[in-house]
C-alpha cells in the first residue's frame, strides 16, 4: 500500500460532511480515489441531520423529508440503504374556517374531496397534476445534466442541449410552450389558471416560495413549484429521521477507505500558481490533495475559504452579488401527545406530511411584503410536520416531535436582531398555530427556536440560505452558484481542482445528492 | 356586389403600429383602409388640446424606441416628425439634495459621487454593460420569432440563427443577458450601485407599465426593454416628440395616405366577418360592411381574439390563453395645464434639468410600498411619478410662459379593491399632486387644469383591454414567441386572412412601430410580396 | 461642464487663448499663448509648469496595502523601496490594460498611485478582505508638472534645502512648502528633466505663484495641452483613449490591448506571485504578442515629392493629430498610426503605430497613409527607435 505511505495526502479533500459531500465521497471513492471528509460539526448530515435537541426528542434540523432523493443517488447505498416510509398524504392545509384541504398522492381522491370546494377546482386539479407532474419530470432531466460549458466547443454544446431539447419537444408542442410559459411564472399566475379556491392556491404557494425571499406573484414561483415537485407528489419519510441518509452514505463511504473526520472546521483552501493543494484547518494542520470539493456554500467557500486576493475581481464581484436572502427559521416542540387540527380531527393520517398554514395567496403575498422590508411576517406561512406520528423512534412513548418551518424570517432585520427576536417568534409561531390546533397548547413540554442566524452561526450557512444561494431564475444552470460556474467549477477564472458539491451547485438546494453526484463526475472527468 | 373585396386590406385600429402597418402595405401596393373609432388618429399615440391653448401628449410621452428604419423607410422627417432630445433625470430627494443623470458625464459623476464614488464610476462602465445587452437584444426585436415547436426547417434555421446569435455575444455577455432576463431591476442595480436612490431611480425603468415592483424578478428585462431606445443610432437617448406624442402618429398617418392609404376616424369595428374560417371584412357598429381581402387588427389581444372575432372560430385553447393574457394596467397619468414652470426646491430655477425628466423615485422601498398598495387594489398614496415638461423642450405645446406637465404615475390598478375609478378619480389626482407638491412647494397655486386618467380611463377612452399601456405585461411568460399566445406569435391568427399587429404582439410595447413593420413583412410574405 | 481645477485662478489668467479642454471633468489649458511652440521650447530649452491636477489619485495605506498594489499592477511592488516611483500598468483577468499610472512609495505601507481614470472600484475590488486602507485623494492633492532643463535649478532655488540633487529619476522626496507637506516625485510626461509636485490644493496657487516667480529668471512659461502633447510623443510616451482603449471601454475585443502590445512589456513581471492577468499574460509572453506598439518615422522625402505633385509643401500636423490612419506593408493592412506629429526638435514626422508584430522590428519599412488635397496616399515610414528623443539630463543627476 505504497500509495498510504503519507496518509497526508489524499485525491481529493470534501469540506463538508453534508449529504451532497458524502454523496461525492461516495462517487469518488467508487472511482478508487482517496478521499478525506472534514466536517467542522461533531455531527456529519449538515443540513440533513438528525439531531436531539430536545432530550428524549430527535427533531430533522434541516431537510425534513426525502422527497426529492432520486433513483441514481439510491443506487450509491448498497449496504447500508435507508428505510424509507411513504405515508398516503402529501399535504393538509387547515383552513381559517375550520376545513382542511389534503393533497393526497392518490390525484383522484385529492380532487373528489376538492369537489366538496369548488367543482371547478376539483375538475381543474386533474390538469394541475398531470401538468405539475410532466412539468417537474422535465425539470428533474435538467437537473440530472451537468451544465454545459458555453466556451467549449459549439457542436459539444449542442450535444449537451440537444437531449433537453428533445425532452421538451417530447412534451408534444402544447406542453412544451406550457412549459416554458410557465417556467418563469409567478406561482400566483399559474395558480390562478388553474384554480379559484384561494385555500388550494395558498397551499401551493407556500411550496413555490421555498426558500425564495419571494412572494407567490414573483416570476420563478412557479419553477420552485415544480422543483418542489421533482420526486412527484409522494411524500417520502426516514426512519430514524432524516440524517439516516447521511448515516448510511457515511458508512458506505467509510467501507469503500474515505476518511471522515469530524470536529475539523477547514480554515482555508491552500493554492499555487492557480491551482488548489490542499487545505488548512482551523488548528493550523495543513492537509494536501489535488482536488478540493466543498460542500459548504458558494459564499463561505469562495470568499471566506479561499479568502482575500484569490479570487480575481470579476469573481469577486460575482460572489459579492450572489444572493443568499435565508428566510426560513425554524420552531421544533416537544409534544406530549398527537394535536387535533381543525379540519382533520380525529384523522392523522391526514397529518402525516406538510401542514401547511397559507390560506390565501393574498396571505403568503403580505406574508412576504413583511420581510421585503424587513421584518419577521406578522402572519407567516407555516409548514408543519410530526415525524413522530409514521416513526415512534423520534420521540419517547406516545410522546410526538412537531417542526414548523415558518416563512418568511428574513436573515436580515430591518429594525431589531434575531437574538432578540427569537423567542417572540416561538410564542408567535405557537399562537398561530393554537387557532387550527386548539389543543397543541397545552400539549408542548418545550421547544427549540432556530432563526436564520441560527442557521448561519450553527450550520455554517451564510446568510441563514439553507438553499446555498437563493434558488431564483437568476440563480440556476450556468449561472448557479454565479454565472460563469461551468462544471462545478468557475470557467477559467477559478483555482483549478476546486468544486462546489453542495446546494450551491446546480441543480441546487433540497435533499437531492446531485450536486454531490454531478460535481465528483466533473472532478473525476477532469482528472481521470 | 356586396360582399366582393373593396380594399386589399383593412386594418382596425389607428394606434401607432396600425398605421405603420398600413403605411407599410400602402407602400406595397396594397390598397388599405385604416379604421379607428375615435375622432383622432393615435391611439396611445396622441396629443390632445384638453384645455384652450394647451396641448397633451396624453397617454404616451417619451419617445426613444421607434425604429430609425421605419423613421427612414416611411420618410416621417419629410411628414412632419421631429424628436427633441431629452437628456437628463433628476431625482429630488426628501433631505433636499438630489441625483442628476444627463449628458455632462462629469456633472454625473459629480453629482453621483456625493453620494458614492464608487457607483459615479461604476456608473461608466454600467453604460457600457447595457450598451453590450442593448446590441443583444436589437436583433429580437428586428426579427419574426421563431416557432420553437415546429419542425419546419425554416423554423428550426431561425432558432440556430437566434442560437448562433446568442452565442456570438461572447461569455459575460450570455451571463449579463442570462440575468437580465430573470432577475428584478433592483437586484440587478444592486450588483453594481450602493446608492439607494440611484438604484430607485434607474430602477424605475424596470417598472413601467408592469405590474411588477423594482424586486419583483422579471422587471430587470423590463429595464432592458427600456434601454433600446435608439434615436438616430444613439443608445439610450429619449426623446420627446414635435408637437407632443401625436406628433408621431400624424408624421406616420400623413406618410401613410401619401402612399395611398385611407385613414377613417369615428369608425368604430363592430366585429370582424368571416365566411369558411376566413376574414372577409369588417361590420362597423352603424351596421355597415367593409370588405377586403385581409384585415389586421392593431388592438389588444383581448379584443382581437375575444371581441372581434367569435369565440367558435378558434381553437379553444387559444380563447383559454387569450383570456388569461394578463394585461391589467397598473400606470396612470395626470396631465397639467400651469401658469408657470414650478421651482424644484433642490434646485430651483428654469435650468437645463427642467427640460429633461424629473423622478420622485427616492427609495427602492419607497416604490416597493406603492407596488404593495397596488398588489391589493389600492392606489399608491405616495407613487412613483415621471414627469416631463413637453413645453420645455417644445414650446408650442403652451401658451407663452404657460407650461403644461405630463405625469407618469405608478401605481394605480385597474381593478380597486373598494369603489371604482369614477368615484377615486380625483381622490389618486389629488395623492399625486401632494407628492409633487412635497418637491414643487408651489405647484398647486399655478394649476390651470388638471386631467387625471387612471387605467379604466385608458380603456375606456382608447380600448386598452385592462388599460394595460403596452397591451398586455412585459413578463417572460408573454414574449418573443409566447407573444400573445404560444403558437399564435407570427402575426397570424387560425382565421385566414386575419392578423395581429399590436403590441402585445413581439416585441411588445412602446412606441416602436416594430410590431407593425414586422406584421407587415409577414403580411405581405403571404400575399407574395416583399417588404421593400 | 467642466469646473476649475484648484490651479483654474492661475490658469485661467495666463490662458489668453481661451482654449480649454476638458479633462477629466475639469478645465485644462490647451495653449496659453498664441504658439505652443514657444511652450513646446519652454520645456525643451527652459522650463514649462503645467496644471496636472485632473490626474485622478489613490493612497494605499495598511499592513496589505502591498500585497494589493503587487495583485494589481504588472510590476513588482515588494521589490520597490520607499522613495521609489513605478510606472506601471494594470489589467484585467484577460491580461488586458485597464489602465497606467505612476505608483509612488511613500513608506512601507504607504503608497500613492495616480491613474488616468476613475479607479477606486477597482483598488476596492482587488483589495476586499486585505487590510488596507484606501482613499480617493483625487480633489485633495494638486499636481504641478515642472518640466525642462531649467527645472532643478528653479526648483533648488524655490527649495534650497530639498536635497534635490541626489533626487534620482523615478524617485521622490517629502519636504514642506510654506510649512504644508509637499511631495516631488522626478517624473513627469515630456521626456525630458522634470518634476511633479504634489500638494493641498488650498496651496498649490502659492506653490504655482513661487515656481512662476523664481523660474521668470529661467525662462518658464504655462505648459498648456498642445505642446505637451507633442512633448509625449516625442518621449514615445501613450495617452490611454488614443494610442489604447482601457478594456473598460472596449466595445469588441479587439480594441483591447494587452501590456505587450502597446510596449509596456518591460512593466510585466512574470516572476513575481499571481497577480491579475498573469496567467494570461503568461500565455501571451509564450506565444508571442500579435501585435506592437511601435515609433515610425515617415519619409520626409516621400512627403515632399506626394505633396509636390500637388504643387504643395509637405502639410503635417503641427500639433499632435488624434485620428488614427491606416499603416501599411505592402499593399497588407497592418496596423494603424494612432498619435502624429511634426517634431519641432528633430524636424521629423513622427507617429506612435500599433502594427502586426512580424512588422515591428527596427528599420522595418512600411507605408503610413497621408492625404494631400483630400486624395489618399501612402508615405513610407520606417519603423525608429522610441523615444524619438532622449536628453541626457531626463535621468541624470542635474548637478552631476
Amino acid at each position: 500500500m505504497s500509495a498510504h505511505a503519507d496518509p497526508q495526502t489524499y485525491d481529493a479533500i470534501i469540506i463538508g460532511g453534508g449529504h451532497n459531500g458524502l454523496v461525492a465521497a461516495l462517487t469518488l471513492a467508487r472511482a478508487h480515489r482517496r478521499v478525506l471528509v472534514l466536517e467542522r460539526r461533531a455531527q456529519l448530515g449538515g443540513a440533513a441531520s438528525t439531531e436531539e435537541l430536545i432530550p428524549g426528542f430527535r427533531f430533522n434540523t434541516g431537510a425534513p423529508n426525502a422527497n426529492l432523493l432520486p433513483a441514481d443517488v439510491f443506487g450509491l447505498f448498497r449496504q447500508h440503504p435507508p428505510d424509507f416510509m411513504q405515508p398516503a398524504v402529501r399535504a393538509f392545509a387547515p383552513q381559517p374556517d375550520g376545513s382542511g384541504i389534503t393533497i393526497w398522492r392518490d390525484t383522484e381522491r385529492t380532487a373528489m374531496e376538492l369537489a366538496t370546494r369548488s367543482a371547478k377546482d376539483a375538475k381543474a386539479y386533474w390538469e394541475f397534476a398531470r401538468q405539475l407532474e410532466r412539468f417537474a419530470g422535465v425539470l428533474s432531466k435538467m437537473a440530472h445534466l451537468r451544465p454545459p460549458s458555453l466556451t467549449q466547443n459549439p457542436a459539444r454544446l449542442l450535444m449537451a442541449w440537444a437531449g433537453l431539447a428533445l425532452q421538451l419537444r417530447r412534451l408534444g408542442a402544447r406542453d412544451m410552450m406550457d412549459f416554458m410559459r410557465v417556467l418563469p411564472m409567478g406561482a400566483a399566475t399559474w395558480l390562478n389558471e388553474h384554480f379559484e379556491d384561494e385555500g388550494i392556491k395558498g397551499l401551493y404557494a407556500a411550496y413555490a416560495t421555498t426558500g425564495i425571499m419571494q412572494g407567490p406573484r414573483a416570476s420563478g414561483t412557479a419553477f420552485m413549484l415544480l422543483y418542489q415537485h421533482m420526486g412527484g407528489t409522494l411524500q417520502r419519510l426516514v426512519r430514524g429521521g432524516v440524517g439516516a441518509v447521511s448515516e448510511s452514505l457515511a458508512k458506505e463511504a467509510t467501507q469503500l477507505g474515505v476518511s471522515i473526520r469530524t470536529g475539523a472546521g477547514v480554515a482555508r483552501i491552500l493554492t499555487s500558481d492557480g491551482g488548489v493543494t490542499g487545505v488548512e484547518l482551523e488548528d493550523g494542520e495543513q492537509i494536501h490533495a489535488r482536488q478540493v470539493l466543498s460542500n459548504a456554500d458558494p459564499h463561505t467557500t469562495f470568499l471566506k475559504l479561499l479568502g482575500s486576493a484569490q479570487l480575481e475581481p470579476r469573481l469577486y464581484r460575482r460572489f459579492r452579488s450572489l444572493k443568499l436572502r435565508g428566510s426560513s427559521a425554524t420552531v421544533h416542540f416537544a409534544l406530549g401527545g398527537v394535536p387535533q387540527f381543525l379540519g382533520a380531527v380525529g384523522q392523522a393520517d391526514r397529518l402525516q406530511g406538510d401542514i401547511i398554514i397559507s390560506p390565501s395567496l393574498d396571505y403568503a403575498e403580505q406574508a412576504y411584503d413583511d420581510a421585503k422590508h424587513g421584518r419577521l411576517s406578522a402572519a407567516p406561512v407555516l409548514i408543519a410536520r410530526i415525524p413522530s406520528l409514521l416513526d415512534a423512534s423520534l420521540a419517547p412513548t406516545r410522546k410526538h416531535t412537531l417542526s414548523v418551518t415558518v416563512r418568511y424570517a428574513p436573515y436580515a432585520l430591518a429594525e431589531s436582531n434575531w437574538d432578540a427576536e427569537r423567542e417572540r417568534m416561538g410564542d408567535m409561531v405557537l399562537d398561530m398555530l393554537a387557532e387550527y390546533a386548539p389543543s397543541l397548547r397545552t400539549l408542548v413540554e418545550d421547544r427549540r427556536v432556530i432563526t436564520p442566524l441560527d442557521y448561519e452561526r450553527e450550520y455554517g450557512l451564510a446568510g441563514g440560505s439553507e438553499m446555498h444561494g437563493q434558488m431564483g431564475l437568476d440563480q440556476l444552470l450556468l449561472n448557479r452558484p454565479v454565472p460563469g460556474s461551468v462544471g462545478f467549477r468557475l470557467g477559467g477564472h477559478g483555482p483549478r481542482g476546486l468544486y462546489i458539491c453542495g446546494a450551491g451547485g446546480h441543480p441546487g438546494g433540497g435533499l437531492t445528492g446531485l450536486p454531490g453526484l454531478l460535481a465528483a463526475q466533473q472532478a473525476l472527468q477532469e482528472q481521470p | 356586389m356586396a360582399n366582393s373585396a373593396t380594399y386589399d386590406a383593412i386594418v382596425i385600429g389607428g394606434g401607432h403600429n396600425g398605421l405603420v402597418n398600413a403605411a407599410y402595405l400602402a407602400r406595397a401596393g396594397l390598397k388599405t383602409l385604416v379604421l379607428e373609432q375615435r375622432h383622432v388618429l393615435g391611439g396611445a399615440t396622441v396629443s390632445e388640446e384638453i384645455y384652450p391653448g394647451f396641448k397633451f401628449s396624453v397617454f404616451s410621452y417619451v419617445v426613444s424606441l421607434m425604429r430609425p428604419e421605419i423613421i427612414r423607410e416611411l420618410e416621417l422627417v419629410r411628414h412632419g416628425l421631429t424628436i427633441l432630445p431629452l437628456e437628463s433625470t433628476i431625482t429630488p430627494l426628501p433631505d433636499g439634495r438630489y441625483i442628476y443623470r444627463g449628458p455632462d458625464s462629469a456633472a454625473t459623476f459629480r453629482n453621483i459621487s456625493q453620494f458614492s464614488t464608487r457607483d459615479a464610476e461604476a456608473y461608466r462602465e454600467y453604460s457600457y454593460a447595457m450598451y453590450h445587452m442593448a446590441k443583444a437584444v436589437k436583433y429580437i426585436l428586428s426579427i419574426r420569432p421563431p416557432d420553437p415547436t415546429s419542425f419546419d426547417p425554416r423554423e428550426l434555421l431561425a432558432l440556430l440563427k437566434l442560437g448562433k446569435h446568442f452565442l456570438s455575444l461572447g461569455e459575460e455577455n450570455i451571463y449579463t443577458l442570462a440575468k437580465l432576463m430573470t432577475m428584478s431591476s433592483a437586484d440587478f442595480l444592486e450588483e453594481w450601485f450602493e446608492t439607494d436612490p440611484l438604484i430607485a431611480t434607474l430602477s424605475a425603468s424596470g417598472i413601467i407599465g408592469t405590474f411588477l415592483g423594482p424586486r419583483s424578478p422579471g422587471s430587470a428585462y423590463v429595464l432592458l426593454h427600456h434601454y433600446m431606445g435608439e434615436i438616430d443610432g444613439v443608445f439610450r437617448a429619449w426623446g420627446f416628440a414635435r408637437g407632443g406624442t401625436g406628433g408621431v402618429a400624424e408624421a406616420i398617418a400623413s406618410s401613410a395616405r401619401a402612399l395611398g392609404a385611407e385613414l377613417r376616424t369615428e369608425a368604430r369595428v363592430a366585429h370582424v366577418i368571416t365566411r369558411n374560417g376566413r376574414a372577409v371584412g369588417v361590420a362597423l357598429e352603424n351596421g355597415d360592411e367593409i370588405y377586403a381581402k385581409r384585415i389586421i387588427s392593431s388592438l389588444d389581444p383581448k379584443l382581437t381574439f375575444l371581441k372581434l372575432v367569435d369565440q367558435n372560430e378558434l381553437p379553444s385553447d387559444l380563447v383559454n390563453r387569450v383570456g388569461k393574457f394578463d394585461s391589467y394596467g397598473s400606470s396612470g397619468k395626470v396631465n397639467l395645464a400651469l401658469d408657470a414652470m414650478p421651482e424644484l426646491s433642490c434646485l430651483p430655477g428654469y435650468g437645463e434639468h427642467m427640460r429633461g425628466a424629473i423622478s420622485i423615485s427616492p427609495s427602492v422601498n419607497y416604490i416597493e410600498r406603492a407596488y404593495d398598495e397596488a398588489k391589493y387594489g389600492r392606489f399608491a398614496k405616495k407613487p412613483y411619478v415621471d414627469i416631463i415638461f413637453p413645453s420645455a423642450i417644445d414650446p408650442g405645446m403652451a401658451p407663452p410662459g404657460k407650461h403644461v406637465m405630463s405625469c407618469f404615475v405608478q401605481y394605480a390598478p385597474y381593478q380597486l379593491a373598494e369603489g371604482d375609478w369614477n368615484s377615486q378619480r380625483e381622490a389618486f389626482g389629488d395623492a399625486v399632486v401632494d407628492t409633487l407638491s412635497e418637491y414643487m412647494p408651489n405647484l398647486k397655486q399655478l394649476i390651470l387644469h388638471r386631467q387625471v386618467l387612471s387605467p379604466w380611463d385608458i380603456e375606456q377612452t382608447i380600448g386598452l383591454s385592462g388599460g394595460n399601456i403596452f397591451q398586455g405585461e412585459l413578463s417572460l411568460s408573454q414574449l418573443f414567441f409566447l407573444r400573445p399566445a404560444p403558437g399564435y406569435a407570427q402575426y397570424r391568427t387560425p382565421i385566414a386572412n386575419y392578423y395581429q399587429c399590436g403590441s402585445g404582439t413581439h416585441p411588445g410595447g412602446g412606441i416602436t412601430g416594430a410590431p407593425g413593420r414586422l406584421a407587415a413583412i409577414e403580411i405581405l410574405k403571404d400575399a407574395g410580396k416583399v417588404l421593400q | 461642464m467642466p469646473i476649475p481645477s484648484p490651479l483654474y485662478s492661475r490658469t485661467a489668467a495666463l490662458c489668453t487663448t481661451q482654449e480649454w479642454r476638458d479633462w477629466s471633468g475639469y478645465f485644462s489649458a490647451i495653449t496659453y499663448g498664441p504658439s505652443y511652440e514657444v511652450e513646446y521650447y519652454a520645456v525643451r530649452n527652459a522650463a514649462g509648469l503645467m496644471d496636472a491636477s485632473p490626474l485622478y489619485k489613490y493612497e494605499i495605506r495598511g499592513a496589505d496595502a502591498e500585497r494589493l498594489l503587487d495583485r494589481m499592477v504588472t510590476r513588482n511592488v515588494a521589490k520597490s523601496r520607499v522613495g521609489q516611483v513605478l510606472y506601471t500598468p494594470w489589467c484585467d483577468e484577460d491580461g488586458k490594460v485597464i489602465d497606467d499610472g505612476t505608483l509612488a512609495r511613500l513608506g512601507p505601507q504607504h503608497f500613492r498611485l495616480t491613474a488616468a481614470d476613475p479607479s477606486l472600484r477597482w483598488l476596492q475590488d482587488v483589495g476586499y478582505g486585505l487590510d488596507v486602507e484606501l482613499r480617493d485623494v483625487s480633489t485633495e492633492l494638486a499636481a504641478l508638472a515642472l518640466q525642462g532643463p531649467n527645472s532643478y535649478a528653479i526648483l533648488q532655488s524655490l527649495l534650497p534645502k530639498a536635497k534635490l540633487g541626489g533626487l534620482r529619476y523615478y524617485n521622490l522626496l517629502q519636504t514642506e512648502f510654506n510649512h504644508t507637506p509637499l511631495t516631488i516625485t522626478r517624473t513627469g510626461y515630456t521626456g525630458d528633466l522634470g518634476y511633479e509636485l504634489w500638494v493641498a490644493p488650498e496651496h498649490a496657487p502659492a506653490l504655482w505663484d513661487s515656481i512662476m516667480e523664481t523660474g521668470a529668471g529661467y525662462g518658464i512659461l504655462p505648459l498648456g495641452l498642445a505642446a505637451l502633447d507633442i512633448l509625449r510623443v516625442e518621449a514615445g510616451l501613450l495617452l490611454i483613449e488614443v494610442d489604447y482603449s482601457s478594456t473598460l471601454h472596449a466595445r469588441i475585443p479587439d480594441q483591447q490591448s494587452s501590456p505587450y502590445e502597446i510596449g509596456l512589456g518591460w512593466a510585466v513581471d512574470l516572476d513575481k506571485p499571481d497577480f491579475i492577468g498573469k496567467q494570461a499574460l503568461q500565455a501571451e509572453h509564450a506565444a508571442g504578442t500579435p501585435r506592437s506598439l511601435v515609433g515610425l518615422e515617415v519619409n520626409w522625402y516621400d512627403l515632399e515629392r506626394l505633396f509636390g505633385e500637388a504643387n504643395l509643401p509637405p502639410q503635417v500636423a503641427g500639433r499632435a493629430s488624434r485620428t488614427a490612419v491606416p499603416v501599411y506593408a505592402g499593399e497588407e493592412h497592418v496596423g494603424q498610426a494612432t498619435s502624429m506629429v511634426f517634431s519641432p526638435i528633430l524636424k521629423k514626422y513622427i507617429a506612435l503605430a500599433t502594427v502586426r508584430s512580424e512588422h515591428a522590428a527596427l528599420g522595418s519599412q512600411l507605408e503610413f497613409e497621408i492625404t494631400v488635397e483630400y486624395v489618399r496616399k501612402r508615405a513610407s515610414a520606417t519603423v525608429t527607435k522610441m523615444p524619438f528623443y532622449n536628453p541626457a539630463q531626463k535621468r541624470a543627476l542635474p548637478n552631476g
